[in-house]
């Protein structure tokens, strides 16, 4: 029994460990929130580092003491004197209220203060309003007159503030780039705000964490900084007018379907096209990945998208179109002319 | 079926529970196949939807709640030395509704779908949602609603009103008072939810625009109440869990609780302050500095009385006499889960990063080790501690520490990883995820550890199957210290041949022990006859064991034979056994019916009506239900030919005092 009882123990003690020593160096995690790469999520990490010693401390003293008590006072023969009938111990008891109440008290001060502190927008940021749709994320730079979807193009080191509009005809979302920032929802007819800035030039992965249905897991999102030079170059091809097809090429036939198979009506090229039920394609070959940032854009990948999106991805609101494979290699043409 | 003895409703409830329970987990297990590797395609998004919804509604609503409620409503009136619960009738409707809720639940599997909204059904997504999965879960919700209104209002009053003659409300074993706790936040949380679930079916049924955005309205207003149900709803999930573990630690320590009135005291903090935490769930919501603020310090704060019962329970163990059986095991086990699950909930109240933390597996795991780790393991200790209450058997020792060691590792290979998965960012309620976010290894070993934990659940099947042929066993097997100790097992049907007169917390124990003048606890040198011939008898349960005597009958010659003498006038109290023919003449037991269980019937007719938006069936379900319980009211509780029984002064209710030991 005892041995049994120290195994048990050892098996708490040695599953515990590595949780901890892994969850504190993964390297391979693009998502880890405890690899902050921006103030903002820094500020949260720097909250919670104490708090888990803190916590590591109740836990070790906790489950010794449980283990402990366990080995130390088990029944050894029924002979033996029964234990003092201990009822109770006043001073004890209000020890230990009181001594976690100003544990908690310790950590609430900071906490507070962060919380007020995180509340307030820096100035001269750059802003950017995020609308989450079923399954895919649109961005709008008003300071620029920008449109674009799914990946969200920011300046390194300086702070951009997000204004979080919900669609009041869609559902919730929750916008998240772990190392950047905490998440924040977006809610049909509600207005929410957070910021946040990048160390350093990079992509920062994230995803919606708000279950909005069937594709909620494809609703990816990833943030990339880029140098300022860069980020300004990238500003004046974005206002730039698309490019259009040569004529004769695949691009212009592809251009034409675009029209003729209702793409038109969904999305938005500049100049082209204004629907807006699908994310702006005016500089779609401009972004890395399509689709929610569920696929690398590349041609297979559009081929197969085209083909049939709900079938790649459950529940897409992009219908499957019947294109013939000669259509969507022309329609491929087009959109990849689109820079 | 007719029953409404609270004993065979209570177990009817377990095993129900214990089949949900089942279905729950291999549901489970189809989640962890598919997350077991990335971009795995064992199941569907929807059916990862659909599974992963029923999932948590099904072991909330249709395994832990009433788990807590068939014990409860096995135990409490035996704990307080009542003969029945308050409402006997009621009782059994309550049951018959859970059963019929549960089934028209998972009828939505072979009628077009299950629920796909999530357990929380936050709208607008459980508004849009086509189809009528999310019809079934706002229907089904309301309908398991009612059973649990019914048995929270049927056992408040019980406790309340029928405690024996000197149980005083602080000398109530403390699995009484936490799960009066627990009724008495059922009955203010359910009408919330209700209210809730009954917009949303405005909203889906008739196109009303509760929490249509489009019209105005905001869908926060959901969350609202939907917490303002959810956070307490936690409280009544874990406080049953806890009042078990309470009675257990004691009694394989052989100590009393340490500081019973804290204990109380600190359960009904929790109950308190779990109204004023519910935005806690809603702070990546956009609330505010100011609310964040304010629900942040609270939600902190509830971890003071939570931390006072940690450290009460380790200090009834302390320098106890520690019997290792498997009901302490899953005791200690509930402890040390318990408190992991307890520090990540703190640092859920550090907003900036719980932001971070929400809605990823952190959260996954936190809430796992509070009703898996919590709920779970405390109510097999709750078993395997009272299984000889129920069948006069015990359930093997051997096979309960396989289960347990099993069950723990399992338990922590499962839920330990989705710490280090949410913190590494992988969000809950996805049906996949793909390749190269360094989320694989854990997942894997999660999905092997949720196989250790079935199998462990099929030890304890396996247990139970062989438990049938096991002798019979005293009854009072651990020594214990409560009431439903001091009378035979299974209990006969009225319980108490004669109403205990209680004199003192624990009342059973000091029957048998004394302290001598060093606190210890010494064997009574002179222990009442009946209590002499209680401990290691064996002989009224063969009598049970050909069905539980009838009151007056035959059964009580038994209790004549086996109670011998007499501790008459005796200050010790006399419990069971002399003038057991007498007073039992007198036992006014309710008649079965059959109307409990038709009227339940007439509720998801009612709603698969309304579903439909099919008229006559709808009003055929209501007439259904108004004639049954019409039906119902005019039934004699007796049958006609008996004369009606003079109750018998015993059976007088209990005079409510407030005061203490």
């Amino acid at each position: 029994m005892i041995t049994r009882l120290r195994k048990g123990a050892r098996r708490g003690v040695l599953a515990v460990l590595p949780l901890v020593a892994l969850a504190a160096c993964a390297k391979d995690a693009p998502q880890d929130t405890l690899q902050p790469k921006g103030p903002v999520s820094r500020q949260a990490d720097d909250l919670i580092n104490p708090v888990f010693w803190v916590a590591a401390v109740v836990f070790v003293l906790v489950q010794g003491l449980a283990i402990y008590a366990v080995i130390k006072f088990r029944q050894r023969d029924d002979d033996s004197p029964e234990p003092v009938q201990v009822h109770g111990n006043t001073r004890l008891e209000v020890a230990w209220t009181l001594a976690p109440a100003l544990v908690l008290l310790i950590i609430a001060v900071p906490t507070i203060r962060t919380i007020f502190d995180l509340s307030r927008t820096p100035d001269n940021a750059l802003n950017v309003t995020v609308v989450g749709h079923q399954f895919w994320w649109e961005y709008r730079y008003d300071d620029f007159d920008i449109v674009t979807a799914n990946e969200l193009y920011i300046p390194a080191g300086r702070s951009v503030a997000i204004t979080l509009e919900g669609n009041p005809a869609d559902v919730i979302h929750s916008f998240w780039v772990p190392s950047l920032a905490g998440k924040q929802d977006i809610i049909p007819g509600r207005t929410n705000k957070m910021h946040f800035s990048a160390d350093a030039p990079g992509v920062y992965l994230g995803q919606c964490t708000e279950f909005c249905g069937l594709s909620h897991a494809n609703m990816r999102n990833r943030a990339i900084a880029l140098p300022p030079a860069e980020f300004d170059e990238w500003v004046r091809n974005q206002q730039a007018p698309p490019r259009e097809p040569a004529a004769g090429t695949d691009a212009e036939d592809g251009f034409l379907l675009f029209t003729a198979k209702g793409c038109a009506g969904c999305h938005t090229i500049s100049g082209v096209s204004t629907g807006n039920a699908g994310p702006d394609l005016t500089h779609f070959a401009s972004r890395s990945t399509f689709a929610g940032s569920m696929f690398d854009t590349t041609p297979a990948n559009l081929r197969t998208w085209l083909d049939n999106p709900p079938g790649v991805k459950p529940g897409a609101k992009m219908p499957a179109l019947g294109l013939t494979d000669d259509e969507i290699t022309k329609l491929i043409a087009y959109l990849e002319i689109l820079q | 079926m007719t029953t409404v003895d609270h004993k065979k409703i209570g177990i009817m409830y377990s095993v129900t529970a214990f089949i949900f329970f089942i279905i729950g987990g291999v549901e489970a297990l189809m989640l962890r196949v598919q997350l077991g590797t990335p971009d795995s395609t064992f199941l569907s998004a929807e059916a990862y939807n659909q599974i992963f919804t029923m999932h948590g509604t099904t072991m909330i609503f249709l395994v832990v709640m009433p788990l807590s409620a068939g014990l409860a409503n096995y135990l409490l009136p035996l704990m307080v030395g009542a003969r029945d619960v308050a409402f006997p009738r009621l009782n059994a409707f309550g049951f018959w509704v859970f059963l019929a809720g549960g089934l028209f639940m998972y009828s939505s599997f072979f009628l077009g779908g299950a629920p796909n909204g999530g357990w929380f059904g936050y709208a607008p997504l459980s508004r849009l949602t086509p189809g009528h999965n999310m019809d079934y879960w706002v229907f089904g919700l309301q309908i398991l609603g009612i059973a649990s209104l019914t048995g929270a209002i049927n056992l408040i009053v019980t406790v309340i009103n029928l405690r024996a003659p000197g149980m005083t409300l602080f000398r109530m074993p403390i699995f009484v008072w936490m799960s009066l706790v627990a009724q008495f936040l059922l009955l203010f949380a359910l009408p919330v939810i209700t209210v809730a679930l009954f917009l949303l079916m405005f909203d889906r049924q008739f196109g009303a625009n509760f929490f249509n955005a489009q019209a105005g309205a905001d869908p926060l207003l959901w969350q609202h109440l939907f917490w303002l149900f959810g956070h307490p709803e936690v409280y009544i999930l874990i406080l049953p869990a806890m009042g078990v573990v309470s009675e257990i630690l004691p009694v394989f320590s052989r100590k009393p609780l340490f500081g019973y009135q804290v204990m109380v005291i600190s359960g009904i903090a929790i109950g308190f302050i779990g109204w004023g935490v519910w935005a806690h769930h809603m702070f990546a919501t956009g609330i505010g500095p100011v609310a964040t603020s304010a629900f942040s310090a609270s939600t902190m704060f509830i971890a003071v009385p939570t931390g006072v019962k940690i450290f009460n329970w380790l200090s009834t163990m302390w320098k106890g006499k520690i019997r290792a059986t498997s009901p302490m095991l899953f005791a200690v086990g509930f402890v040390t889960m318990f408190t992991i699950g307890g520090l990540s909930g703190v640092t859920h109240a550090i907003v900036p990063h719980d932001t971070q933390q929400t809605d990823t597996y952190y959260i996954v795991a936190h809430f796992h080790y509070v009703l898996f780790g919590g709920s779970i393991f405390g109510l097999f200790g709750g078993i395997y501690y009272w299984w000889p209450k129920f069948t006069g058997k015990l359930l093997s020792e051997t096979l309960g520490k396989w289960q347990f060691w099993l069950m723990l590792a399992g338990f922590n290979l499962t839920f330990g990883p989705f710490h280090i998965l949410g913190l590494q960012g992988m969000p809950r309620r996805v049906y996949t995820y793909p390749d190269g976010m360094g989320w694989n290894f854990w997942n894997m070993a999660a999905t092997v550890g949720s196989f250790m934990i079935a199998l462990a659940v099929l030890v304890f099947m396996v247990n139970v199957w062989k438990a049938r042929k096991s002798p019979l066993v005293p009854e009072d097997p651990w020594d214990s210290r409560t009431l439903e100790w001091s009378i035979p097992s299974p209990p006969p049907e009225y319980n108490f041949a004669k109403i205990p007169v209680v004199t003192a917390r624990d009342d059973w124990w000091h029957q048998k022990y004394e302290e001598d003048e060093n606190g210890r606890a010494v064997r009574r040198k002179e222990m009442a006859p009946d209590v002499v011939a209680l401990l290691g008898r064996r002989s009224s349960a063969v009598a049970v064991a050909d069905g539980p005597p009838p009151p007056g009958g035959e059964g009580a010659g038994d209790e004549a034979t086996t109670g011998t003498g007499s501790g008459e006038g005796d200050d010790t109290g006399d419990h069971t056994g002399d003038h057991t023919g007498d007073h039992t003449e007198h036992i006014h037991m309710p008649s079965p019916s059959y109307w409990p269980l038709v009227s339940s019937l007439g509720l998801p007719v009612l709603s698969y009506g309304l579903i439909y938006q099919y008229l006559p069936v709808s009003v055929l379900g209501g007439l259904w239900i108004l004639g049954s319980l019409y039906a119902w009211a005019l039934e004699p509780s007796t049958a006609p030919e008996e004369p009606e029984p003079e109750l018998s002064s015993s059976t007088e209710l209990a005079p409510v005092s407030q005061g203490t030991d």
